[in-house]
């Protein structure tokens, strides 16, 4: 299943609400605001980097760029994904969990 | 039913703050005409909207609560409520409404339509869906 | 694949249109077939023909009906959303005595139906919105 997250983790409990719900194996793309809680060193990243033991997570590369966030800045084994990548994501998985 | 598809509407907004909550309580009021398998969630801040009691007459807004109790008429006769949901607001089952349906198969008995949940079993519940919609 | 999205944020105040414009764009030249995008919320004011944003930013509306006569694409509006929005085509116009419509090209007005259907009949939907 893919969850996609588009707030920032430090105004809303979209990314929280996300992980705590989805399953072992699941795909999570954050896009939007949500790229920020893709940062290392932030408070939330931590609860990103335990996540990563159990799903995947992408960032939406132009939501990086347009935020002046590149990757060296992200949290290591977050995957950085185009359109293109969030299109086939959208494929593979066979539903979608939009976290508005 | 069996080409039927699995609706979710997970609603995770407060009812009067913004439209999301009773524009998407319009969408699955309509839904519900087309004989599809449906059920909803109500997650964080969305467990606010099954709160009883609710008086918007001093605000100047529509008070759309009580459309929820229509919802059993619809068939609409699962509603999911996580219970951390409700323990981190200080909320107990005691404080929704009493939202109930009428069950065909068994001589009309009054059955609830809110089961409360845990969030293992959300996570169950959410990936058994096919479409998944929030509000 | 076929894909269905739902657009729920206005133009220009959130970021939803872009991105489901740019997943449209993504999914289409991937081959794959866009069978509906339906507007919501306010969402609805995407298909407003009205709108005349500065020179120098993109024209979100535009790109919709350019994008829909390009691919064929079905772009509803909701009606109930759009009555509250202030959005309406010349049938609605005339129905609620209205002195002019602002549907854009490309944008048809209709019942929250479409969005169930849209459901049922795509492999996928997604939405965009706040």
């Amino acid at each position: 299943m893919l969850h996609t997250v588009n707030k920032s983790p430090f105004e809303s409990s979209s990314l929280k609400t996300c992980l705590s719900l989805a399953r072992s194996g699941s795909d999570v793309l954050l896009i939007e605001d949500g790229v920020y809680g893709a940062l290392a060193g932030s408070a939330h990243a931590s609860l990103v980097a335990e996540a990563l033991e159990a799903v995947r997570v992408y960032a939406l590369e132009p939501d990086l760029k347009a935020r002046g966030l590149s990757g060296d800045r992200l949290i290591p084994g977050i995957e950085v994904v185009g359109y293109d990548g969030f299109v086939d994501l959208a494929c593979t998985n066979d539903k979608i969990q939009n976290w508005l | 039913m069996s080409n039927a598809k699995k609706f979710m509407y997970i609603n995770r907004h407060a009812p009067c703050g913004t439209v999301y909550a009773v524009e998407g309580l319009e969408v699955v009021l309509i839904g519900a005409a087309f004989e599809q398998d449906v059920c909803m969630a109500f997650v964080g801040d969305g467990v606010f909207q099954l709160k009883q009691d609710q008086d918007t007459a001093d605000t100047g807004m529509k008070n759309f609560s009580p459309a929820y109790r229509a919802l059993g008429d619809y068939e609409v006769n699962r509603l999911y409520v996580e219970r951390e949901s409700l323990e981190e607001r200080g909320l107990t089952e005691d404080d929704l409404m009493p939202l109930t349906w009428e069950d065909e198969d068994d001589d009309w008995a009054e059955k609830p339509s809110i089961h409360i949940v845990d969030r293992a079993q959300l996570s169950d519940l959410i990936e058994e869906q096919d479409i998944l919609l929030n509000f | 694949m076929k894909f269905s999205v739902m657009v729920n944020e206005g133009p220009y105040t959130h970021q939803a249109s872009d991105s489901a414009y740019q997943f449209i764009r993504a999914a289409l030249s991937a081959g794959h077939e866009i069978f509906r995008v339906f507007f919501y919320h306010d969402g609805v004011n995407n298909g407003t023909r009205l709108t005349t944003p500065p020179q120098d930013d993109r024209h979100i509306v535009n790109r919709w009906s350019e994008l829909a006569s390009e691919h064929d694409l079905d772009l509803v509006v909701c009606v109930a959303a759009a009555q509250r929005r202030g959005i309406v085509d010349p049938d609605e116009a005339k129905r609620n005595s209205k002195d002019g419509d602002n549907i854009a090209p490309g944008f048809r007005i209709s019942g929250l139906g479409q969005l169930i259907e849209a459901g049922i009949e795509s492999d996928r939907l997604l939405v965009f919105g706040d």
